[in-house]
C-alpha cells in the first residue's frame, strides 16, 4: 500500500467572480523511500494539491476526492484535532520562502523545540539535545550557539536548513518540499538538494518535490508527474520522461529549455496558461498545441495507459510523433 | 575585435558607506571593485554570479543611475566621469535598462500608451502627440503586442507580456545599449523562451548591444558572446562563451557550472562541493575572497589577492591557475 494515495482530487475556490477549479481530478501516489517530483508552471495547481493534503487551504476552498489517504488513514474524514496530531509529525512540509516561513519573534531553538514538545512530549533538556542533533544533521556549524539565534541573523541557505530541521524533527514518514530551493543561489541550491536527498535515503522517508525547474527534476527525482492548468497530464520515471515525453506539453516544455536548444531561436510555446475565464472546453492545452485537431476542441481527452506515460491526450507522442494523428507533422501555432 | 566598442570600463568601482548603529563607525562596502570590460556593438556580454557579487551595482553604474567611486567608464566616445550635463543627458537615452520584475517596474495607474510615450515626452520635446502615438504603436508591434493593447493597464497583462512592455519602453529612445537585469528569471519556462527569442530578434534587427545580467547559466549560455563571472564584487574570470563552458579555469566558475542543474538525467558528473556560504561583504577574507570555500586554496591564496591575468583567450584571477600554468 502506498504511503500517500490521492485519487481524483479536485479543489475549487470561491472567488468574487464565481468558482475557480485550481486542481482538476489529480491522482498520485507516493511510496516510502521514494522521490516524486511534481512539475508545472505557475497556475498548474501543483502547490494547491499538496496544501489540500496537508489541510492548509483557506475556507474558500472546497476539497473533494475519491480517496485521500495517508499511511492507511483517510484524510477526508479526519477531525481537525486528529489532523493536528498528524501534520508536523508524520507529514511535514518545507516551503519556498525560508525567510518568511520562520517566525521572526522566536529563536531557532524554540521553533524546532515546538513540535518536539507538542508531538513527542520531550522534556526541556531532551528537546535541547535533539535540536542540536537536528541542526548538526542539516549541516549548520556551531549548532549550540545557533539555537539562540533569531531568523534575521541567518542567511537564506541557513534558514532553509533550519526549515528542514523543523520538518525532520519528529522523523516524519512523508516530507512535502514546495520549491525548497527557488529562492536560493545555485551553489547553495546544490547543497540543500543534496542534503534533502541524503536525509531522505537515510530515513527512508517519502519525498514530494514540487518545482518548476526541469534541471532540479532531472537531478533529484525518481518519478515525475507533470501538471498543466490543474490537471496531471503525464507521469513517468525520470529517465524515460526526458528521453521520450508522451504529452505534447511535456515535449514542448523540454524543447523550450535553453540548454536543449540547437539554434539561436528557441522553440517556444505560444500563448499562456488558460485562466479562469478562457478555459477551453475539452483539452486544456489545445490552444497552444501544435498537434491540436477538431477532436481536441470538442472531446475531453482520455487518460492513456502506462506505456504512453498516462498522458491526458488524444494523440500521445512516441519519439516526437503523435500516434493516430491525421497530420503527424503538426502545424506551426501562431504566437 | 572588429566590431566597434560601444562601452568600455576600466577599474570601475563603487563603494557604499553603511552605518551600523550609533556606537559603531560607518563601514565601507566595496560592492564592486576593479571591474574592467568592453562591450562591442551588436554583441552580448553576460555577467553571472550569485547574490551579493556586485552584478546589479554594475548595472546601476552602466545605466548612470549611480556614479562610479573610482575608475573610468566610456560610453560611445564620452567618458562619463568628466562629461558635462548635456552630454550625460544624451548618453542616458543611449543606455536603457529592463528590470527583473515586470510586475513592479510598470506603474499600475498608467496605460501602456502613456508608459511608452513618457520617455518621448521628456526627451523628444519636438515630437507631436500624433507622432508619439504612432511611434508607440509601431514599437508594440515590434515586441509582439497588438495595437489595442495600448489602452490597457499593466494588470491586464501576463508576466511575459509585461516583460515585453518593459522591453518596448526601454527601446522607445532607440538606445544602443540595453542592460538586461535578470530579464527572464521571474518567468515560466514556456514564456521565458518567447522573451529570449524576442531579445535575439531585436538584437539582430536593431543592432543592439546587451549587458545581460543573470544567475541562470543555461540562459547565459544561450544568449552571451562573452561572459564575466563575478564573486564578492570582483571579476574572477572573463572568457568567450564556448571557452567558459568547455574549459572553465577559475575554481568558482567550475563550481558554479557543476552546481547548475541540467535537464538531463543521464548526465554523469562529479559535483564540486562548495563548503560554506558567501562571506560577509563588511569583512571580506584577506587575500583571494574565494579562498575559504575554494577546494584548491593554498598558503598564497590566504595572503595575496590574485590579479586578472591572461591564459589563452581567458582572463582569470587565481593563484592555483597561475601556479599550474608555470609548471606546465
Amino acid at each position: 500500500m502506498p504511503l500517500l494515495e490521492i485519487n481524483d482530487l479536485t479543489v475549487d475556490f470561491k472567488t468574487g467572480s464565481g468558482q475557480f477549479r485550481a486542481v482538476d481530478g489529480v491522482s498520485l501516489s507516493v511510496d516510502r523511500g521514494e522521490i516524486l517530483a511534481i512539475v508545472g508552471e505557475s497556475g498548474s495547481g501543483k502547490s494547491v494539491a499538496m496544501l489540500a493534503v496537508m489541510g492548509l487551504l483557506p475556507w474558500t476552498a472546497t476539497v473533494s476526492a475519491k480517496t485521500l489517504s495517508f499511511d492507511g488513514r483517510d484524510l477526508l474524514t479526519l477531525t481537525p484535532r486528529e489532523r493536528r496530531k498528524l501534520v508536523g509529525k508524520d507529514m511535514a512540509m518545507i516551503f519556498q520562502e525560508p525567510m518568511s516561513s520562520l517566525n521572526p519573534c522566536f529563536t531557532v531553538g524554540y521553533q524546532i523545540g515546538e513540535s518536539l514538545k507538542v508531538h513527542l512530549g520531550l522534556s526541556k533538556s531532551e528537546r535541547r539535545k535533539r535540536s542540536i542533533e537536528l541542526l548538526e544533521a542539516v549541516g549548520i556549524p556551531d549548532p549550540e550557539r545557533r539555537l539562540s539565534a533569531f531568523p534575521h541573523q541567518l542567511s537564506g541557505g541557513m534558514s532553509q536548513r533550519v526549515m528542514i530541521a523543523i520538518a525532520l524533527a519528529c522523523r516524519p514518514k512523508l516530507i512535502i518540499a514546495d520549491e525548497p530551493t527557488t529562492a536560493l543561489d545555485v551553489t547553495i541550491q546544490a547543497q540543500i538538494l543534496e542534503l534533502l536527498v541524503s536525509l531522505q535515503r537515510e530515513t527512508d522517508t517519502g519525498l514530494v518535490l514540487i518545482t518548476h525547474d526541469m534541471g532540479v527534476v532531472a537531478e533529484t527525482a525518481e518519478r515525475v508527474s507533470v501538471h498543466y492548468a490543474g490537471q496531471k497530464i503525464e507521469e513517468q520515471p525520470v529517465g524515460p520522461l526526458f528521453a521520450d515525453p508522451h504529452h505534447p506539453y511535456t515535449a514542448a516544455l523540454l524543447a523550450a529549455l535553453p540548454e536543449r536548444a540547437t539554434g539561436k531561436r528557441l522553440p517556444s510555446i505560444p500563448g499562456v496558461v488558460p485562466g479562469q475565464f478562457d478555459r477551453p472546453p475539452a483539452c486544456l492545452f489545445e490552444p497552444r498545441c501544435r498537434f491540436a485537431t477538431d477532436r481536441c476542441r470538442t472531446k475531453v481527452p482520455p487518460r492513456q495507459g502506462a506505456i504512453a506515460g498516462f498522458a491526458l491526450c488524444h494523440y500521445p507522442l512516441t519519439h516526437g510523433r503523435p500516434i493516430g494523428h491525421p497530420h503527424p507533422e503538426g502545424r506551426e501555432v501562431a504566437a | 575585435m572588429n566590431a566597434p566598442i560601444v562601452l568600455e570600463a576600466s577599474k570601475l568601482a563603487r563603494f557604499y558607506s553603511v552605518h551600523r548603529g550609533a556606537f559603531k563607525p560607518a563601514a565601507t562596502i566595496k560592492a564592486l571593485a576593479e571591474a574592467s570590460f568592453t562591450l562591442e556593438a551588436g554583441k552580448t556580454l553576460a555577467v553571472v554570479g550569485e547574490s551579493g557579487c556586485g552584478k546589479s551595482t554594475l548595472a546601476r553604474l552602466v545605466t548612470m543611475i549611480e556614479e562610479p567611486s573610482e575608475g573610468r567608464l566610456v560610453i560611445g566616445d564620452t567618458d562619463i566621469v568628466t562629461a558635462d550635463k548635456a552630454a550625460l543627458k544624451r548618453l542616458r537615452s543611449e543606455v536603457q535598462i529592463v528590470f527583473q520584475n515586470p510586475y513592479g517596474s510598470l506603474n499600475p495607474r498608467q496605460k501602456i500608451l502613456d508608459a511608452l510615450a513618457e520617455p518621448l515626452i521628456i526627451n523628444r520635446k519636438e515630437m507631436s502627440a500624433a507622432d508619439r502615438k504612432a511611434a508607440v504603436l509601431d514599437m508594440l508591434k515590434r515586441v509582439g503586442l497588438r495595437p489595442e493593447h495600448a489602452n490597457r493597464y499593466p494588470h491586464m497583462f501576463s508576466g511575459g507580456q509585461r516583460q515585453r512592455i518593459a522591453i518596448a519602453r526601454a527601446l522607445m529612445l532607440s538606445p544602443k545599449i540595453l542592460v538586461l537585469d535578470e530579464p527572464v528569471s521571474a518567468l515560466d519556462v514556456s514564456v521565458q523562451a518567447q522573451v529570449l527569442n524576442l531579445l535575439v530578434e531585436l538584437q539582430e534587427s536593431l543592432g543592439l548591444s546587451y549587458l545581460f545580467i543573470s544567475h541562470g547559466l543555461s540562459v547565459v549560455r544561450h544568449m552571451a558572446d562573452e561572459i564575466l563571472v563575478m564573486y564578492l564584487g570582483r571579476v574572477v574570470e572573463r572568457a568567450p562563451r564556448e571557452k567558459l563552458f568547455e574549459q572553465p579555469l577559475h575554481p568558482y566558475t567550475q563550481a558554479l557550472l557543476s552546481a547548475t542543474p541540467m535537464a538531463d538525467p543521464e548526465r554523469q558528473r562529479e559535483r564540486i562541493r562548495l563548503k560554506g556560504e558567501l562571506p560577509s561583504p563588511f569583512n571580506p577574507p584577506r587575500g583571494c575572497a574565494f579562498h575559504p570555500r575554494c577546494p584548491l586554496a593554498f598558503d598564497k591564496c590566504r595572503v595575496d589577492r590574485p590579479e586578472l591575468t591572461w591564459h589563452g583567450e581567458t582572463e582569470v584571477a587565481c593563484w592555483a591557475v597561475e601556479r599550474d600554468a608555470r609548471v606546465a
